[in-house]
């Protein structure tokens, strides 16, 4: 792992991803929607050691400007060899419940234009059979819960997509990592109550360079015990999985 | 898993509640927040700003200030944690420009490796720029190099009233002295440029060596602050009448290399019972760590985190004090003062309430830009204390009176309990500070210190 493209390269974790990368001395792209932002993250990474840091500043659900950023990319020299997919939005479920244009921004956001992102440098890793894509999901898309199942289930499709992108390009030999975090301390989910018990954002996104860097396992559960969690959220009984108020 | 719905509705409501991530390090006073603001980007300032009424907004850091200077009871806090990035650093001169949320264990951590060191260091690592600046903290090279203040080069202050200024020597002078030392008060420190020092390598010329009498200390001190760049003493709080401690000095070694990253050690997850610290397991403590001293005494080269940051090696260290809390004790007391000085020491010895960490230096006559800067030349003492209710307070009142009548003061960023008078006779300098305080900004410190008394 050389050169490495973030997408949603503002979020908080995929900051302290940049860092931990920028301090092995690796080759940045970052893209997010604020130019600004972007400009700062810059001079960050650059004193902590990244051997180049390019930016491009797009709002990643204009689709049409995936072609542009795509040209951006493959113009990379050295080449992309990694790709990390970090963005993802968490809006008021009731909102979203009860404002469909709200509901279908979140399912947007989350999953449409992300299987679109990855689809394209999907077709440029396996023509290269090079490469190697990384996406942060979620645990909320291991199973839908009341609360929290807008989210949960774009994030779930997103899972499933790259379960089939996973076995795509299996014979290209380009590795598909999903990575599913659970609750971590981001602006993400700053509003919640109780998020002081929720991960540090350090430890994930350690865990998330260490696979990066090994290009496995190719599901990663972070902090490890969600992997434990999630079997067993899974295995209760639909009849009775309704009735919780989860 | 994030986010039920039914939680993020009340996100709204006014009520307050207690947030576990956003205590201070003695815990206590415990104190209730409406709501915490997290900073993750300066572009979200004026939307934060303008959304507040006056007195509304504290900035908050790293919460290393033990009592409430760093909160704000029934309001808002303003969480700068992750305002945390470097925004150049000059390999030639070593001036460091970052935001306000940066620690200084970032810093240390990156350019320790190049040859660079803060200039200016507390015993504490985890604590952030801003912050260091808003206390003006001094550490055990206060004899020489001042506070952290003195190499601040420039700062970037959001106001309410007047959005990002910067401030220096030059330009905005008066809001550059009321926010070094300033508490946070004077709106949010968005970015600060500091004055590195250069180092050949990550190692320290350390010495140790056990005194038993204050003339001691002072004599032996006296003649390590003109030879070393570092010199702190240990005190140890539970000796009766005689004074006896172990007094550490230390300078940069010319050493090249040496270990770059620091120790992790245990980490406590929970808090220790509080009959745990009591007289007799505090004063053997004491008893041991002096002989363990007077015993091992003698010089050593070490890492700097070792001479530095000893209790950082234990996570959560303030655990130990239990449920109720602690409070810690920071006075100084002018250099005329020795025999107030003396009658504090001799007071706290008697009391036998201390606990480990009773620290003792002499402050240097570097003058601080900080309008509301602590340090001042004479003998400090910081020690800790269990909270034990009323024994205690009464105390530490009554050091207080000692220290305010020999013309010492307190220092805001460890106190949870100073007097409106205390805090008005030993920093007269508050009415003019008051001036530049950001009218949407207030904490529970200040509302308690500046109140009629």
């Amino acid at each position: 792992m050389q050169t490495i493209l973030i997408l949603g390269a503002t979020s908080t974790i995929a900051q302290q991803v940049a860092r931990r990368l920028a301090q092995d001395g690796k080759h940045l792209l970052l893209v997010a929607r604020s130019a600004e932002r972007l400009e700062t993250l810059r001079s960050d990474l650059r004193v902590r050691g990244a051997a180049s840091v390019q930016t491009f500043a797009a709002d990643l659900r204009d689709t049409a400007r995936h072609s542009e950023l795509m040209a951006w990319a493959k113009a990379s020299s050295p080449a992309v060899d990694t790709v990390l997919l970090a963005y993802g939005s968490m809006q008021d479920q009731q909102d979203c419940e009860q404002r469909l244009d709200a509901l279908v921004d979140e399912l947007f956001t989350n999953f449409v234009s992300a299987a679109a992102l990855l689809s394209a440098f999907a077709n440029d890793f396996e023509q290269r059979r090079a490469g190697c894509i990384a996406v942060i999901t979620s645990v909320a898309g291991d199973r839908g819960r009341r609360s929290n199942y807008i989210y949960g289930s774009a994030k779930g499709a997103l899972s499933l997509f790259l379960q089939g992108l996973r076995s795509r390009l299996h014979p290209a030999g380009v590795p598909v990592i999903t990575i599913k975090p659970g609750p971590v301390k981001t602006a993400m989910t700053d509003r919640i109550p109780n998020a002081h018990l929720f991960a540090e954002v350090d430890a994930v996104a350690m865990d998330i360079c260490r696979t990066l860097e090994k290009r496995s396992p190719e599901i990663l559960y972070t902090p490890f015990f969600w992997r434990y969690i999630m079997a067993g959220i899974r295995a209760v009984p639909e009849r009775i999985f309704k009735r919780l108020a989860i | 898993m994030p986010a039920t719905s039914a939680r993020l509705s009340r996100k709204e409501s006014t009520s307050v509640r207690f947030f576990p991530d956003f205590a201070s390090w003695g815990r206590y006073p415990r104190v209730l927040h409406r709501r915490i603001h997290h900073l993750n980007w300066a572009d979200q300032l004026p939307q934060i700003l303008n959304g507040s009424e006056r007195g509304a907004l504290l900035p908050y850091g790293q919460g290393r200030s033990y009592g409430d200077s760093c909160l704000n009871d029934g309001r808002d806090l303003v969480a700068c944690g992750r305002l945390n990035r470097i925004l150049a650093f000059d390999p030639a001169t070593g001036a460091l420009h970052c935001e306000g949320g940066v620690t200084l264990s970032d810093i240390l951590d990156l350019l320790v490796p190049k040859g660079w060191f803060l200039p200016v260091t507390p015993g504490t690592r985890f604590v952030t720029v801003g912050g260091a600046i808003a206390n003006d903290v001094h550490g055990k090279n206060h004899h020489r190099a001042g506070t952290f203040g003195c190499h601040v080069r420039r700062l970037g202050l959001y106001r309410s009233d007047s959005g990002l200024i910067e401030c220096s020597r030059e330009t905005n002078w008066p809001w550059f002295r009321a926010t070094i030392g300033g508490l946070g008060l004077t709106g949010i420190i968005v970015w600060a440029e500091i004055q590195l020092r250069p180092i050949q390598g990550a190692m320290i010329d350390g010495e140790s060596f056990a005194f038993r009498s204050l003339d001691e200390f002072l004599e032996r001190g006296a003649e390590s602050d003109a030879a070393s760049e570092y010199t702190v003493a240990w005190l140890d709080c539970f000796s009766g009448s005689k004074t006896r401690g172990v007094f550490f000095r230390g300078n940069h070694s010319a050493e090249r290399g040496g270990k770059l990253r620091p120790r992790s050690g245990p980490r406590l997850r929970f808090e220790f019972p509080g009959w745990l610290l009591n007289r007799w397991s505090m004063k053997a403590f004491n008893s041991a760590y002096f002989s363990w001293h007077s015993f091992a005494a003698g010089e050593a080269v070490v890492p700097y985190d070792r001479f530095f940051y000893p209790l950082d090696s234990i996570a959560r260290w303030n655990l130990i004090y239990g449920k109720k809390g602690f409070l810690q004790y920071q006075c100084v007391v002018p250099e005329s003062g020795l025999a107030a000085f003396k009658e504090v020491l001799d007071r706290i010895q008697r009391a036998r309430m201390g606990s480990f960490l009773g620290v003792m230096k002499r402050f240097g006559a570097v003058e601080s830009p900080g309008m509301l800067s602590f340090p001042r030349p004479g003998l400090t003492l910081a020690l800790d204390f269990p909270l034990r209710g009323e024994r205690t307070l009464r105390l530490l009142e009554d050091l207080d009176r000692i220290v305010k009548d020999s013309g010492g003061a307190l220092y805001p960023g460890k106190d949870a309990r100073m007097s409106p008078a205390m805090f008005q006779a030993s920093f007269p300098q508050w009415r003019e500070f008051q001036r530049y305080a950001d009218p949407k900004f207030s904490s529970s410190f200040w509302r308690r210190v500046t109140a009629e008394c």
